[in-house]
């Protein structure tokens, strides 16, 4: 299915200049989600009632009177503890130390993290493994009793706690930084930079930061909630400076009087709670509003169903009584775009293929090839619209016209069973964790009704057809085992395992050798001699084309320019299109001269 | 393996006159750009103890001044790899690179930077080779920048090289994901062409691009090459590409060369089995001329495969 979607988005990808969609930025993104607006009021709020506490604050913080422990009144907004101390002002002093905290130790964690993380994922080698080390000696540690030990030794400094605290948190950073620089070192354009004589400082400035800056500051959020959180336990339990207006020293407070006045406990509590909620929400809606800039390819391709249903003119001639094998009529596919309008995939298709012979069907990326060969197959993503023409299976129809979708009951009794398939990439479509032989004898045993040992014997046999040296040894390996043509063949074997009628290949050796391709269109040749199918080989290569297609379809943004038997097509060739195609061909030409007449203007195809 | 130059050395001679701008530094084998002696690269494996795995088995190679050497292979066969050692970006075990005559197989990252003005590479990906936030415009500027050009003069650089690789001028301020397979390969060329290299390292240069698009790039490496003459160390796994593009050509099979020599007799007539193979696997684009190299093929499977050692699948 994958192959069917990257097709998809590349159209979609802008296929010159001018056509890029504008999407918003980071922050654009981040506040159109409702969390990330909400949480980022928030911190603004609390950030801002923290810098202006000394304006806001309607009583010092510090000053005891005699009204203890009042409920809200005029005077006191939100009533007093058990000092007498003007709540709201105390909160609003707080704010300031526990933001403080949670700076610090997240400015500590970054510091120690990022550089050790950059340095060791980069270089690797010993500094890798002494810090790695290192790191896991502190995740060994259990945080709160450090931090009490810390306490216990220099007395109640809670900036000095956040320090140590900072420390203990920045193996999250180093194992985060040091993961995505290795994934990232190895990139082609690293490589480019090095070669283009960058020192490794600008690489790591210019290229590794920039990947790993996003993750940092989604984990900056996370660890100033978790600071704040220790922190105020911290107080809770007396450790903090009592004298100090904090948030958790007033939840100490209000605790101990929680049955005197149960409000006091309240304010300092849905303070913490706001202030660690709103850098949890604000960590999740960065981490959304970064991850759909990676995905903005799949979502333009896969999302958005059309909000308007176009009236479509389903022509639907009549049935033929002499049918082909597989006909495929005036085919038209749409993928409905974010913005309502729809992209046009493949644009009246119209051909067909019987048995005993091989259709080429031949184009750049783009053209619509592998489209028309999935909804043949009837592999189409959910959002694929088929909005005229139809395809017929031996006369029978697999297009819902009233749905304007692939008729998927019409077409369960065929695929696999009449209609099979070879894909372009035989690695990825094999799983790794089964055998060849039981990626074999499966689909038999299920489409064909016959028992296990039948088909094991049928697997091994066809094996052989294959041109696999040794089919027992093959049966028992794991994909990973076997090299890509060994996995092409198996793929082959299995494509006419329950004796199809029909076998789309889709750019079979495309991922091959030049050697292996050869021999795999031989397997593919013979094949077809001994068993009569018709094939429908989607393909770029006109040298595949003239070595095993008798018929070829020719395209073009999803428009079939041309068609007709091989040798015409490839010698006199009438759309320019072809003509084109053909004249970028390599074989033939004198070296090292101009190819294409228009090369100077070619550029911007 | 004879001398490079044995053929035709006054043509060579020619283009080095007409093309080469004055250097320094004399070549110490008059037209031997880069000199690659027996060339052994291995790469470590994980686990304690375990043996380095050698990918290049004594590898010698040369690129004249001006003139392009084709190296074709199939995968595994070590190609990329050879290009990497050149760039230094694989580790070296044995044998000496040459560039100008100076030593290059161990050279210093330092030593390296400032060899950065002479030796470039265009990589097979044209996805994954440029930065994705990165605007055309700095990624076109970040070897400039390396060299202390920045600013307007840089500015001015860039807006050169977008116009010699036929971009607009306005591609500055885009990014790579505006473009396509072929733009972002014309990007990659004109990063490669920014410090006006003598050497560019071509690893797989279209082989991720459609046929007309191939073809486009394949032009205009050629006319960078008559404009400049630049010379190309040209990396591929078709032959059809290796022939067009190629003065010479070695051909790589398992870490070794079986053939190299003028590209004309190299893949047109080739004496070495495993050449021969390779040509009459790539397939032509006609019927009947495909099928008559198809028997040719099958009748010298069992004559290759008996020589290579190898099963005739």
């Amino acid at each position: 299915m994958s192959a069917v979607v990257d097709d998809v988005s590349a159209q979609a990808e802008p296929g010159g200049l001018g056509g890029a969609v504008k999407r918003p930025g980071v922050a654009g993104r981040l506040f159109r989600n409702p969390m990330g607006t909400a949480s980022v009021l928030l911190l603004a709020v609390i950030v801002l009632s923290a810098v202006l506490a000394g304006v806001l604050a309607p009583h010092d913080p510090a000053r005891a009177t005699d009204n203890v422990l009042t409920g809200p009144t005029a005077l006191n907004l939100l009533g007093t503890d058990s000092n007498g101390r003007d709540i709201l002002s105390r909160l609003l002093f707080g704010a300031r130390g526990t933001l403080m905290s949670a700076a610090i130790a997240a400015v500590v964690a970054i510091l120690i993290g990022l550089p050790a993380g950059l340095l060791a994922g980069y270089y690797g080698k010993w500094f890798d493994g002494l810090s790695s080390w290192a790191t896991n000696i502190l995740m060994a540690l259990p945080g709160m009793i450090v931090l009490l030990a810390v306490r216990a030794a220099v007395g109640p400094n809670i900036y000095l706690t956040m320090v140590i605290f900072g420390v203990l948190m920045s193996p999250g950073f180093f194992r985060l930084v040091r993961t995505a620089t290795q994934s990232v070192r190895n990139e082609l354009y690293v490589d480019a930079a090095r070669v283009a004589g960058l020192s490794d400082l600008s690489i790591m400035g210019r290229h590794i930061l920039g990947v790993v800056r996003a993750p940092v500051i989604i984990q900056a959020a996370m660890v100033s909630g978790i600071a704040i959180s220790f922190q105020s336990s911290l107080e809770f339990l007396g450790l903090g400076d009592p004298s100090a207006a904090t948030w958790g020293v007033m939840v100490n407070d209000g605790f101990r009087n929680i049955y005197r006045q149960p409000l006091a406990l309240l304010w300092p509590t849905l303070a913490i709670s706001l202030t660690i909620g709103s850098f949890v929400l604000l960590a999740n809606a960065l981490r959304d509003a970064l991850e759909d800039h990676v995905n903005v390819k799949e979502k333009t391709s896969a999302s958005r169903r059309p909000a308007t249903v176009a009236a479509v003119p389903a022509t639907v001639a009549a049935e033929p009584v002499d049918a082909h094998l597989c006909e495929v009529r005036d085919l038209r596919i749409e993928y409905p775009q974010p913005g309502g309008e729809r992209k046009t995939v493949v644009d009246g298709a119209s051909w067909y293929v019987d048995r005993d012979e091989v259709l080429g069907i031949v184009g750049e990326s783009g053209s619509g090839k592998s489209q028309t060969a999935f909804a043949v197959l009837g592999l189409l993503p959910d959002n694929a619209l088929v909005t005229s023409g139809q395809i017929l299976f031996e006369g029978k129809r697999t297009i819902d016209t009233a749905s304007r979708r692939i008729d998927q009951s019409a077409l369960t009794g065929l695929r696999g069973r009449r209609i099979s398939y070879i894909p372009q990439e035989p690695m990825s479509n094999l799983d790794p964790s089964f055998t060849i032989g039981s990626q074999l004898v499966r689909p038999m045993t299920r489409i064909l009704g016959i028992s296990k040992s039948e088909a094991v014997t049928k697997a091994l046999d066809l094996l052989s057809a294959v041109g696999i040296p040794n089919p027992k040894r093959t049966f028992s390996a794991y994909p990973h085992q076997v090299s890509g043509g060994m996995a092409q063949r198996v793929l082959i074997a299995g494509a006419i395992s329950c004796d199809p009628d029909l076998i789309i290949a889709d750019e079979p050796t495309t991922a091959l050798d030049v050697t292996v391709q050869a021999e795999v269109l031989d397997v593919i040749r013979d094949l077809q001699t001994e068993l009569h199918q018709g094939i429908i080989l989607v393909t770029h290569n006109f040298g595949v084309v003239a070595d095993i297609c008798d018929r070829v379809a020719v395209m073009q943004n999803g428009r079939i320019v041309e068609q007709g038997d091989v040798r015409t097509i490839l010698r006199h060739p009438a759309h320019e299109y072809t003509q084109m195609l053909l004249q970028s061909m390599l074989v033939g030409k004198p070296p090292l001269t101009r190819l294409m007449s228009d090369s100077a203007t070619g550029g911007m195809k | 393996m004879n001398a490079h130059g044995s053929e035709d050395p006054a043509e060579v001679l020619d283009d080095i006159v007409g093309h080469i701008p004055p250097v320094s530094a004399t070549p110490a084998r008059g037209k031997h750009l880069l000199d690659i002696v027996d060339l052994r690269v291995a790469y470590p494996t994980k686990g304690f103890l375990s043996r380095p795995v050698e990918v290049l088995h004594g590898v010698s190679v040369a690129v004249e001044e001006g003139r392009t050497m084709g190296l074709v292979g199939e995968s595994g066969s070590g190609k990329t790899t050879l290009g990497r050692a050149v760039l230094g970006l694989a580790p070296v075990t044995g044998g000496s690179i040459t560039f100008d005559g100076h030593e290059i197989a161990h050279a210093s990252r330092s030593e390296r930077r400032k060899m950065a003005a002479d030796i470039q590479v265009v990589f097979q990906d044209p996805y994954t080779s440029l930065n994705p936030s990165m605007t055309i415009g700095d990624i076109l500027s970040e070897p400039l920048g390396s060299q202390g050009i920045s600013g307007a003069e840089a500015r001015k650089r860039v807006r050169n090289l977008l116009d010699r690789v036929k971009l607009p001028v306005d591609s500055m301020d885009r990014l790579p994901r505006e473009f396509s397979g072929g733009q972002r390969q014309r990007v990659a060329i004109a990063r490669a062409l920014a410090l006006e290299p003598r050497l560019i390292v071509c690893d797989e240069p279209v082989s991720a691009l459609d046929l007309s698009t191939q073809a486009r790039v394949l032009d205009l490496l050629l006319e960078i090459q008559e404009q400049t003459g630049v010379s190309y160390l040209f990396v591929s796994h078709d032959l059809d590409v290796i022939r067009h593009v190629s003065h010479r050509v070695a051909v790589m099979y398992k870490g070794e060369i079986v053939e190299q020599g003028l590209s004309g007799k190299v893949t047109e007539s080739p004496d070495h089995p495993y050449t021969r193979r390779l040509m009459l696997a790539s397939p032509v684009p006609d019927p009947d001329q495909q099928a008559k190299r198809r028997e040719e093929r099958r009748a010298f499977a069992a004559k290759v495969a008996s020589q290579l050692g190898e099963p005739a699948a």
